[in-house]
């Protein structure tokens, strides 16, 4: 109701401030004379001007107003409960607000409470409306000074144009501020997971058993091999089922395949990367598990239906369509004349792809194969439910593995406490992630990156 | 109707005073002319009423012309006349294009080149081609030479292959600007140097036929004066068919010339007869920058 009431201002807002600015800028236009900037940029900017103090007013009070109504709760709280310090605290001010907003609380009010919930909700009401009338009346202020900047040499346009630069660096902003966030917590987190486990038993610790987070800090070994070792070998396997596939379907459909077919084949094969990866996960413990398992059985292996195998190879499916796309693009990419001066001088088709345009693609594909390792290695749902979840170090691709990722989610799950390294722990291993797939991705994009240059 | 417009050599009869006039008003040097040779060369690629249709829209129209050996053949005309859509059928080229088919006859030394029985791989190591554009593949000089010797089987070891692509570059008059850098790459030349080791690629297959599809409109003068003179003297072994945008190339480099328009042959002849007295109109006017 309140958010909505907002919107609506900002919005009226908007429209009026725009309206005036656009049509101010006609009146003050010079007979015969021209205007510097077209109306349209005086009315958004006037609208700029009328929303930023509204905006700025709404932003004090989403700041600043929690603090404000628990001030006055607490003012009409009774002595002896405000002095209260701590959980029992915040449990007062908890009920009084829950009061205020309607909805029942646990066990008997106390008269003060009612009192102070009454109080509370007259505040809020009131505050509301001070804040609506505050943004409103600033709104209109900044309007009319903005209208009265109107001039006819007034250089709207090149304030407009550097409004919206500002707006475009914020949003981009946003990104980069979040990854440096993330990176932030990750590593503070991970530090005080290493105040519990020494690095180098971490990094180069081969047994992998955490216990439980009951049984006490400084108890269960944390090396981190054993998740590593499973983790290489799965998207190993994936990328030694992905990277064949996915590579000559791309020589077939760039090379190849006539017109409709590849219109038809391509989104065909994307489509399996729209496939979301839990489908996958399934897929893998339902069908391809249990298949494998019988593979293994007529054959005398012994191959468990969750497994390194199973995981690895739906997880290559899965990234068939990445590698095979980009390739497909790449391989595209090599210009006609290279495949047209190669079939000149009478080499096959085939010769032609092998010897010259693969060369002339490889760095992109390289790129495209550390693109799709670094997700392999990323990838959690399918090795979740198909790898097993078992992390030992042994070289058998059919017995279970445990990977990285599939830690992170079991520490993570169920009853945690998060001052105990079984649960830090997840965030030195998200570290440990996180830095490699960066290293993949900066070095893919390096690749590709020194690729497209060599043709432009 | 295009039957009309293909003529043959013998039907030239000019007076002499109007090729004078001509040569002077149109500022081509009769020196740069070349005189036709007196006895007529034997033909080495026949075409016969040759149309090529991309999709349903139809490029060029029932196309007759004779080739003869060793001798440069130019084909002028305005863009999207059809020139390099009919050099591209002598080898087959426009195979690799979607879409494309080809009608009529064409032969090279009286066997079809559109037998469904022959290898169009062989028919490509005996008529190379050279682009517009110098495309040297993405790796070394030596390599980019030897790339066709390796993938027809044609030196049967290291020495063999070595005497072939220096030979190569020597033909290619190239030899001497890079035979101290023969296994850097073939990118790292100039625009003129890249065309004339994309010629020394072609030439290394030991083909008879070369193709050389606007070879010298990506050059600056001077390489292309090279490139020039290289045609001119790859004349005495190969039989060159050149299609060129430069009339004043046309006249210096080749003996015969065919003018294209609209997708027909609109005449042919010694290169002299064509620049000096055209029997058609529209020659004339190409020639002589009224249209374009």
């Amino acid at each position: 109701m309140n958010s909505a009431i907002v919107a609506v201002l900002l919005l009226v807002l908007m429209g009026l401030a725009y309206q005036i600015g656009w049509s101010r800028s006609h009146g003050v236009a010079p007979t015969g004379g021209r205007l510097h900037s077209r109306p349209n940029y005086h009315g958004a900017l006037t609208a700029i001007w009328a929303l930023v103090p509204a905006l700025l007013v709404f932003g004090l009070w989403a700041l600043f107003g929690d603090t404000a109504s628990r001030a006055f709760i607490i003012s009409n709280l009774p002595p002896e409960v405000s002095s209260l310090g701590g959980q029992e605290l915040e449990g007062a001010i908890r009920r009084i607000r829950q009061i205020a907003s309607g909805f029942g609380v646990v066990g008997e009010t106390q008269p003060y409470e009612n009192l102070a919930g009454q109080a509370l909700r007259e505040f809020q009401t009131f505050s509301f409306a001070l804040v609506i009338a505050a943004a409103a009346g600033l709104g209109a202020l900044a309007l009319f000074a903005a209208r009265r900047r109107i001039a006819p040499q007034l250089r709207a346009r090149n304030e407009v144009e550097r409004v919206v630069f500002f707006l475009l660096l914020a949003c981009s902003a946003v990104a980069i501020l979040t990854t440096v966030g993330i990176v932030a917590s990750l590593l503070t987190e991970a530090i005080r997971f290493f105040t519990f486990v020494s690095p180098v038993d971490f990094f180069f610790g081969t047994v992998w058993n955490p216990r439980f987070s009951s049984v006490g800090a400084g108890s269960g070994e944390y090396g981190l091999l054993p998740l590593l070792w499973g983790t290489l070998m799965v998207a190993t396997i994936a990328m030694l089922v992905a990277l064949p596939i996915g590579l000559m379907t791309a020589i077939y459909l760039s090379q190849y395949a006539p017109a409709k077919v590849r219109n038809t084949v391509k989104p065909v094969v994307e489509i399996l990367a729209g496939i979301p990866t839990i489908v996958y996960g399934f897929f893998a413990l339902v069908t391809v598990g249990p298949f494998l398992a019988g593979i293994g059985q007529s054959l005398g292996l012994q191959i468990r239906a969750t497994s390194a195998m199973t995981a690895g190879i739906v997880m290559g499916i899965m990234i068939i369509p990445f590698i095979s796309s980009l390739s497909d693009d790449i391989l595209r990419q090599v210009p006609r004349a290279m495949r047209d001066g190669s079939l000149g001088l009478g080499a096959t088709q085939s010769e032609t792809i092998k010897r010259v345009i693969l060369p002339a693609a490889l760095p992109g594909i390289v790129g495209a194969f550390l693109l799709a390792v670094s997700r392999a290695i990323g990838e959690t749902m399918i090795v979740v439910l198909a790898a097993g979840n078992s992390p030992y170090l042994r070289l058998n691709l059919g017995e279970a593995v445990s990977t990285v990722t599939v830690t992170i989610v079991n520490q993570l799950t169920g009853d945690t406490d998060f001052a105990s390294p079984q649960s830090l722990v997840a965030f030195a291993l998200g570290l440990t992630l996180f830095a490699m797939t960066l290293v993949l991705n900066v070095v893919a994009l390096y690749i590709v990156r020194r690729y497209r240059e060599q043709y432009e | 109707m295009n039957k009309d417009t293909v003529m043959e050599p013998n039907a030239m009869q000019l007076p002499s005073e109007r090729i004078v006039e001509r040569s002077d008003l149109y500022s081509i040097k009769s020196s740069t002319v070349r005189t036709p040779d007196e006895t007529p060369l034997p033909t080495r690629v026949k075409a016969r009423e040759v149309s090529v249709f991309y999709g349903a829209k139809q490029a060029l129209f029932d196309v007759s012309i004779d080739v003869p050996e060793r001798a440069v053949t130019a084909f002028i005309g305005p863009s999207g006349c059809g020139k390099s859509t009919f050099l591209r059928c002598l080898n087959r080229m426009n195979d690799t294009i979607e879409g494309c088919r080809v009608t009529g006859r064409i032969e090279l030394d009286g066997a079809d080149v559109y037998d469904p029985q022959l290898d169009v791989v062989e028919l490509r190591a005996r008529v190379g081609m050279v682009f517009q554009k110098p495309n040297p593949f993405p790796k070394s000089i030596f390599e980019n030479v030897a790339y066709g010797p390796r993938i027809h089987g044609l030196a049967r070891n290291k020495t063999e292959l070595e005497e072939i692509v220096v030979g190569s570059l020597k033909k290619a008059s190239l030899f001497e600007e890079v035979k101290d850098r023969l296994h850097e790459p073939g990118t790292g030349l100039s625009g003129g140097q890249q065309q004339r080791l994309c010629i020394a690629r072609a030439i290394a297959v030991s083909p008879e036929v070369i193709l050389m599809d606007e070879p010298c409109s990506a050059l600056d003068p001077i390489a292309t004066a090279k490139i020039e003179e290289l045609i001119d003297e790859l004349r005495a072994n190969y039989t060159i068919v050149i299609v060129t945008h430069s009339m004043q190339q046309a006249a210096r480099v080749s003996q015969r010339t065919a003018f294209f328009h609209l997708g027909i042959l609109v005449e042919e002849g010694p290169t002299e007869t064509i620049f000096t007295g055209p029997r058609e109109k529209r020659t004339q006017d190409y020639i002589t920058g009224r249209f374009g």
